[in-house]
Formats: C-alpha cells, structure tokens, sequence
C-alpha cells in the first residue's frame, strides 16, 4: 500500500476532475457555453502526453548511457501510452471544434503540428518493429526518441505561436487561456487534473513495462 | 376453476372497497412538494445523472486496472522471487 500512494492519488484527483469538473461553475463566456469544461478533459490529454513523453525521453537517454534493457523497456512503455494520450487529444479536439469553430479540421496550425507530431511517434513504433536485435533496436530506436522530442516541443509550442491564424486559445494572436485561468474556480480543477491524468499514465506504463519484464526474464530462462 | 376465480374477485374487492374510505392518490400528490423525492437527480437539467454514469464507468475502469495491476504482481513474484 506504502507504494501505492501516488495510484490512489491520480485516481481521486481524475474523480475531482470528473466530478467537480462537471459540477461546479465555469465562467459564462461566448460561443464556449459549457465546452469550457473540456478544458479539464482536452487540455490535460496534452499536459499528459507532454509529461509521458518527456519520462519517455529521459530513459532513452539513460539507455544509451547505460545498455541497460529495463531502461528501453520503459521508454516504449512511456512512448505508448503517451502517444496514446495525443491521440486521444486529438480525437476530443476534433468534438470540441466542431462544436465550437463549426467542423472537426479546420487546418489549424496547432491540430496541424499536432497531428504531425502523432505521425512522427508512429514512425518510433514502425521503426521499433522493424529492427531484430534487441540493443540495436534499443540504440536506434532511442535516438529516433530524441530527435521525435526535440521536434515535438518546437512544433507544439513554436510554430503555433507564430503563424498569423490559428484558432487555438494563446496561439495567433488570440487570447490564451491564461485569462479564465486566473479565476481560480477553473485553476482548482485544471491543475488537479494534469496531474491526476498524469499519474494515472505513469500507472499504466509501468503497468506495461512490468508486462514487458516479465515476459523478458520468462524468454532467457 | 369457479373457486379460484371467486376467490380473486373477492380479493379485488376486497382492496377496492378498502381504498374507497382510505388514502387515496390523486393528480395533487404528484406536485406536492412537501414530501421530499430524489429531486436533485433530476435538477439542472439531470447533469447529476450523467456524473454518476461518467463516475461509474471510471470506477470499472480504475476497478478493472487495479485487477490487472495484482495479476501482473503475482506474476513478478512467479517470475522473479522462485529462481533456482
């Protein structure tokens, strides 16, 4: 149980978003109506694919300085479910845009990069499928994981931002989100989820990843 | 046969001439709102309702992790804590 504090804790704080996220009030603004409560929903899916994929990194890195194979493992596990988190994001954006901007694709620099980005961690699980040897896939597949980070962070946070039209709050020349988050209603729940949804990704990669050890140690004996 | 369905009718006689002279439930107890009712499932357009399915269907889920979570425990302990 000792152990286990941080599920519990990602469980209750994904309960508060699920609950006081529908609940309580929001701002009444244009055109959002409700939607804003999505920003609970949608937006922590990319706070937690950042933070997924981030760990993903950070053992790829350590894989190559150690050879260790644990680390590899870990770093698919983070790189799944992290994808994953994009995907879903990417989906539950489609629903809020076409709601609120009139169609699912609108082209906008940020979906745009977004999707691109998704595009370049699949390539990472072709590439990863595609090599036999187990320390050359762990090599080549950790330094596709840099090079698919440092492309991310640019075309999520950059690229968005300078082009002259997009719809996405904080991005072309439109108000961020940073003007409902000072009410401190939103930030209650906002900031909770993050790190509920968060944690409960790191519990299903290591979820993963213990999978993925067993059935190892099962193979070399 | 005839016994039986004497019998019956005697019994819906029974509690229709009992309900006569008794309480009865008219158009009026339907928006009596004295007595007390599961109203707040049904306020502010039925949200609570949705909230509950959403806090069901998450409890399966997180129920259904905490499953998978265990077997992959007693496997590990399989795995690793029996060698040889």
């Amino acid at each position: 149980m000792k152990k286990n504090w941080w599920k519990i804790l990602g469980v209750v704080l994904v309960a508060h978003a699920l609950i006081s996220g529908l609940l309580l009030d929001v701002p009444r603004l244009d055109i959002l109506n409700e939607t804003i409560r999505n920003l609970y929903f949608h937006v922590t899916m990319w706070f937690g694919m950042i933070a997924l994929l981030t760990a993903s990194v950070v053992y790829a890195v350590k894989y190559l300085r150690s050879g260790n194979i644990d680390f590899d493992d870990k770093s698919i596990s983070f790189a799944k479910i992290g994808t994953l988190f994009g995907m879903l994001g990417l989906v539950t954006g489609s629903v809020w845009a076409n709601f609120t901007w009139g169609e699912p694709w609108s082209g906008d620099p940020k979906q745009n990069a977004s999707a691109i980005c998704m595009l370049i961690y699949f390539a990472y699980f072709v590439l990863r499928n595609s090599l036999q040897d187990e320390q050359q896939r762990g090599r080549v597949s950790a330094i596709y994981n840099i090079f698919a980070y440092a492309a991310m962070i640019p075309l999520l946070f950059i690229l968005p931002r300078l082009s002259p039209d997009s719809l996405h709050p904080g991005n072309g020349g439109n108000p961020g989100f940073n003007i409902y988050d000072l009410d401190i209603k939103l930030r209650g729940v906002f900031y909770p989820a993050i790190v509920g949804w968060t944690l409960l990704g790191v519990w299903i990669a290591t979820i993963q990843f213990r999978i993925r050890s067993v059935s190892r140690a099962l193979e070399d004996n | 046969m005839r016994r039986l369905i004497l019998l019956v009718l005697l019994f819906v006689s029974l509690s229709l001439e009992a309900q006569e002279d008794g309480f009865r439930v008219t158009e009026e107890s339907y928006n009596d709102q004295s007595v007390e009712m599961a109203d707040a499932m049904r306020a502010n357009g039925k949200i609570y309702v949705v909230v509950a399915v959403i806090g069901v269907i998450f409890a399966g889920i997180v129920i259904y992790t905490i499953s998978v979570d265990r077997k992959v425990r007693k496997l590990e302990k399989e795995v690793f804590e029996e060698k040889p």
